[in-house]
């Protein structure tokens, strides 16, 4: 007891004197924050936005939330940014729990007659590539050739031209929009869920086991992609973003923000700051993303793309 | 002198004021307790309530039949080869078979833990052991999927035929994270053993084997069986770490070592991507009803082990 008792004096003052300095360190952002202020006529915009959905939008959503609750003039506009998933984000924006739903797809492929009342914004655009383990000896393949993978006429990498070596599916689940998006422009058709196939849901899960499984395919956004998986080419075009943005490569999806109605001021103004020039070429290519107004291409909901 | 005087004066009230005083703690315990007994009851009924109305939607409004649902072997909530088709028995297969198996895994190990820290060395075993063991039972269970996902997949793959992704894998990181539930109630079983009776066997000459495995094991039975199904009860309803590792495709696995599904992992990965009020987002609540009228028949089973313990 007696060697305790300062022990655990010391302990406590040293958890106080830590939680100090992480309370000066915050309070000090605060007021730099609040420093800049030049409370100017958007100063009167206050509220607070709850933007729920897409996992794939999130961090995009996120960072931006960030820098727009910094800047000083929307000082009074708070920002809750929450994932749980495109579908989760459609039903609340319609069901009026959300001011903003982040989704992955069209909210006309989800919903019904509810996706006539919500607004689409749409903020950026992510583009997807087929992605093998490095070893399968296959680096471009035809939407035919995918097609024949993902249905599994094709079980092995010699077939198409690559080592001998059973192919290991890594799809989404069926209600994914990253997985829609790559049955609707790559495959151009639906596929089941193959016996064997694994499913997951979660980019850096279905990155790791590519790298891992011998043999694995799957999908990943542009901005997962690095030496550990291999992109392949698809129908010899390569997927990167100037290839998107002129409209050669097919695989792409709009990341949509609905409102329910046409948004409320401040709704507007955290819709405006991520459209704006400095977020779009600033936040968005820096996380992967494809910037809207860069797109040459256009698309609607029942995929025309136009010029 | 004063000070002696005036101290039983002090200390005791008089007596039809201390009974107050205690009347009126009384009632305020009493009805603290009762106001969070009540809340207690309105929240298990509102979940009970919320997971029913939303999971009998499936059958009622969207016409769904039973039997296709619990027996059908095709899953296929999209339509995406025309109609939409739910059938759930893949996933209960998956869910009964990666519990089943951590049990058998994490059974013995959990015994023998049990039987180390009380019978054999409970001195430094039970200070070592109890506490490594309670720890494992705080981990996340995410980082579980992350170390089997890392360790365990890539090890099944090397070893055995297929991916390494499976119901084998699902098990033996499940097995590992039910071992604390089980070790703990075998130890407070075995510790509350009454201790004339391993006294009387070791006076008729029987040894320390002899006594753990005819006298011992024999008493506790009910009560390390009761751990076990508490374990496997925990098994079924994780979801994360096991959808990590399982591989999650909707069939039933020709082997131990292919992708297979439980109904929490299905759950999990679907949930967020359906609209609510859709019939896929109800199949997922009646899979959600599923899971809890199994705990329902875990509890009951552990209800019955408790009574079979007492007599």
């Amino acid at each position: 007891m007696k060697l305790k008792k300062p022990l655990l004096m010391i302990c406590t003052l040293a958890l106080v004197v830590m939680l100090a300095a992480c309370g000066s360190k915050g309070t000090e952002g605060d007021s730099n924050a609040s420093g800049t202020t030049t409370d100017n006529k958007a100063a009167e915009l206050s509220g607070s936005i709850l933007a729920v959905g897409s996992t794939a939008l999130q961090p995009l959503v996120e960072q931006a939330a960030q820098k727009f609750m910094a800047e000083s003039q929307y000082s009074k506009i708070q920002v809750q940014v929450q994932g749980g998933g495109s579908g989760t984000g459609l039903t609340q924006v319609s069901g009026g729990q959300a001011d903003i739903g982040n989704s992955d797809v069209f909210a006309e492929e989800k919903l019904k007659d509810e996706a006539k009342d919500l607004v689409d914004h749409q903020v950026a655009v992510v583009a997807m590539a087929a992605v093998t383990n490095p070893d399968v000896g296959v680096d471009n393949l035809t939407k035919q050739q995918l097609v024949d993978i993902f249905t599994g006429k094709v079980t092995n990498w010699k077939e198409l031209g690559g080592k001998d070596e059973a192919i290991v599916i890594v799809n989404r689940p069926s209600s994914s929009g990253t997985r829609k998006t790559f049955e609707k422009y790559a495959l151009g058709t639906k596929t089941e869920d193959l016996k064997g196939s694994i499913q997951e849901d979660s980019s850096g899960t279905v990155k790791k086991i590519i790298s891992e499984s011998p043999g694995a395919i799957g999908y990943l956004a542009l901005s997962y992609l690095d030496d550990k998986v291999k992109a392949v080419k698809y129908e010899g075009v390569e997927a990167t973003v100037e290839n998107v943005t002129s409209g050669k490569y097919p695989v792409w999806a709009y990341e949509h923000m609905y409102t329910k109605g046409e948004p409320k001021a401040h709704v507007k103004a955290f819709l405006d700051y991520i459209a704006s020039d400095a977020v779009q070429n600033g936040d968005v290519v820096e996380l992967g993303y494809i910037p809207v107004s860069k797109m040459e291409v256009k698309r609607d909901a029942d995929g025309n793309i136009s010029k | 002198m004063k000070a002696i005087d005036e101290r039983p004066v002090q200390a005791q009230p008089a007596p039809a004021k201390r009974l107050k005083k205690h009347h009126a703690e009384d009632l305020v315990g009493r009805s603290y307790t009762s106001i969070c007994v009540a809340l207690l009851i309105v929240i298990i009924i509102s979940i009970v309530y919320f997971v029913a109305s939303k999971g009998l939607a499936t059958f009622i409004r969207d016409g769904v039949s039973l039997g296709d649902f619990l027996f059908g072997t095709t899953w296929d909530p999209e339509g995406n080869q025309g109609e939409p088709v739910f059938g759930v028995l893949p996933f209960i297969f998956g869910s009964f078979a990666t519990s089943l198996l951590a049990a058998l895994i994490a059974s013995p190990l959990s015994i023998c833990a049990s039987l180390f820290m009380t019978e054999i060395v409970p001195g430094w075993g039970k200070k070592l052991l109890q506490p490594v063991i309670e720890l494992l039972a705080g981990i996340p269970s995410v980082v579980y999927g992350f170390i089997g996902l890392t360790v365990v997949v890539p090890f099944l793959r090397d070893v055995f035929p297929g991916q390494g992704i499976g119901i084998a894998a699902g098990a033996l990181v499940l097995s590992v994270m039910i071992l604390p539930t089980i070790t703990s109630v075998a130890v407070d079983a075995l510790s509350s053993l009454p201790r004339g009776l391993k006294e009387s066997s070791f006076a008729l000459g029987a040894t320390r084997w002899q006594t753990i495995s005819r006298v011992i094991l024999p008493t506790v039975l009910p009560s390390i069986l009761t751990g076990i199904v508490l374990g496997m009860a925990r098994a079924f309803g994780e979801a994360l770490a096991v959808q990590m590792v399982i591989g999650n495709a909707p069939h039933i696995p020709r082997s131990l070592f292919e992708s297979a599904s439980t109904l929490t992992s299905v759950i999990t990965l679907d949930m967020g991507n359906t609209v609510m009020g859709t019939v896929h987002s109800n199949a997922l609540w009646s899979m959600a009803l599923a899971l809890m009228f199994m705990t329902f028949i875990f509890v009951v089973i552990v209800r019955l082990l408790e009574r079979r313990h007492r007599i």
